[in-house]
């Protein structure tokens, strides 16, 4: 176990649709004790900003609204991840109750289309871009999906994969970086990703 | 592409793994999360613990078991086994479980499945169907597969992810513990009928049941004890296997 990071603040959003058990789990391997918070202060000071999600768009929206994060969360500075709904909520709109999100990336959240079994759930690979999130992820990297909506391919896109369509398996603009799979539950890959995003400077 | 799966099941009881397990590194083949973990690093895609703890109030061990599961392991976990309430699945997400697993308290109270998937949203709802064929048709079993109801298999399944099931886990206990291959028939024509994954279960033996599982049985997964715990399949080998037969699988260096 590398106890690397032990000193770096990380501070994962709390709101009504984070899985966070499983995040704080993956962070506790890698030698992070992790603060869950929706304090402003308190997120803007942290070294490191995961913004997870599980749940549907529109109440997930709502609930960051009425707490103002999701004016703040654009705002900040420091690195940011936002996994799986986190990452759709960074997008500009999503089609899942026809929900205006946060912006941050100009791309749209659609649904699969119901040509093949949607959500599309389980492992698949992801081509990656040479992103500093991505270093180390060769193309034996596979990820874990569970997502019935994806973010569109953009200008933005550092990783894509494929089911019924290509679709954003990773995106970034600045400080701000996504990943529409789990990290957290996608083994050795999975852990390096993580590892590269708290080793990002 | 999605990758079909590998799932090894572990059966526990009061938070340890029962059935003779033949791992020889193991400090200890009873402990769960090391089995789990071991199986992870060998390429398993999802574990699966089904605990057959007998009373109720041993059961609570099983939260404990799953927190520390949900600690070490990195890939997806289902836990199964007497679940009947919205309390009881709280209770294991919360502790780290990412799917649990229903099948008599669904049979029972079909109403389950519905509440469930609301609260806690279908992808983490995999409803369990041990089923029989009695002759005729293909009957759903409750309590592991000893009490024979009066519903057919593939309604059954349909009625499941009408009520909002996210996965079905398709026990065939015609073909349980023969290790003469899933039951292709039945597995494929439920899986072709169905928009949600279905993970085939009973009968592995050989590395050419689960190629025929996937191809002609059309499962999303297949899910398989003693032939892991005894270590005669091992999954890296399995896996590669598989993808020489053209499967698409998860194949990892570091797998070993």
């Amino acid at each position: 176990m590398h106890f690397v990071f032990e000193k770096m603040d990380v501070v994962i959003i709390k709101y009504n649709a984070g899985n966070v058990v499983s995040v704080s789990n993956a962070l506790n391997r890698l030698g992070i004790e992790p603060v869950l918070s929706d304090d402003p202060e308190r997120i803007r000071k942290a070294d490191r900003v995961i913004f997870p999600g599980v749940g549907e768009a529109s109440t997930a929206m709502n609930y960051l609204k009425q707490r103002k994060l999701d004016l703040l969360m654009p705002a900040l500075t420091q690195p940011f991840l936002g996994i799986c709904l986190g990452l759709q909520l960074m997008c500009r709109y999503s089609e899942e109750n026809q929900t205006p999100c946060m912006g941050i990336f100009d791309a749209d959240v659609k649904r699969f289309p119901a040509t093949d079994k949607v959500p599309h759930m389980g492992w698949n690979k992801i081509q990656c871009t040479d992103s500093p999130l991505l270093k180390h992820i060769d193309e034996d990297g596979y990820v874990y999906f569970v997502h019935s909506y994806y973010a569109e391919v953009c200008d933005q896109t550092i990783a894509t994969s494929d089911y019924i369509v290509p679709f954003s398996a990773g995106l970034h603009k600045n400080n701000f970086y996504a990943i529409q799979g789990h990290p957290e539950k996608s083994g050795n890959t999975g852990r390096q990703l993580l590892q590269n995003f708290l080793n990002l400077s | 592409m999605l990758t079909k799966r590998i799932i090894p099941c572990l059966d526990v009881m009061e938070g340890r793994t029962v059935k003779g397990v033949n791992f020889i590194n193991l400090r200890d083949a009873g402990d769960a999360v090391e089995l789990g973990s071991l199986y992870a690093e060998k390429g398993a895609d999802e574990l699966v613990f089904l605990d057959i703890t007998a009373t109720v109030e041993k059961r609570k061990t099983l939260i404990e078991l799953v927190r520390r599961v949900a600690k070490e392991v990195n890939i997806p976990f289902t836990v199964g086994g007497g679940i009947s309430s919205v309390e009881d699945v709280s209770a294991l997400l919360n502790a780290g479980a990412d799917k649990i697993s229903i099948n008599s308290s669904a049979v029972r109270n079909p109403g389950l499945v519905n509440t469930l998937a609301l609260e806690f949203g279908s992808q983490c709802i995999v409803v369990a169907i041990d089923t029989r064929f009695d002759g005729e048709k293909n009957i759903v079993h409750t309590h592991g597969g000893r009490t024979p109801t009066e519903i057919i298999t593939e309604n059954w399944a349909l009625e499941v992810q009408e009520r909002g099931a996210g996965e079905i886990l398709l026990t065939s206990m015609d073909h349980d513990g023969t290790k003469a291959g899933f039951a292709c028939e039945l597995t494929a024509s439920i899986s072709a009928s169905l928009q949600i994954p279905v993970i085939a279960s009973g009968g592995a033996g050989t590395m050419e049941h689960f190629t025929d599982v996937f191809t002609h049985g059309k499962a999303d997964a297949a899910l398989a004890a003693s032939i892991f715990h005894f270590r005669e399949i091992e999954i890296p080998d399995l896996k590669k296997y598989l993808h020489g037969q053209g499967i698409v699988m998860r194949l990892e260096k570091s797998f070993a």
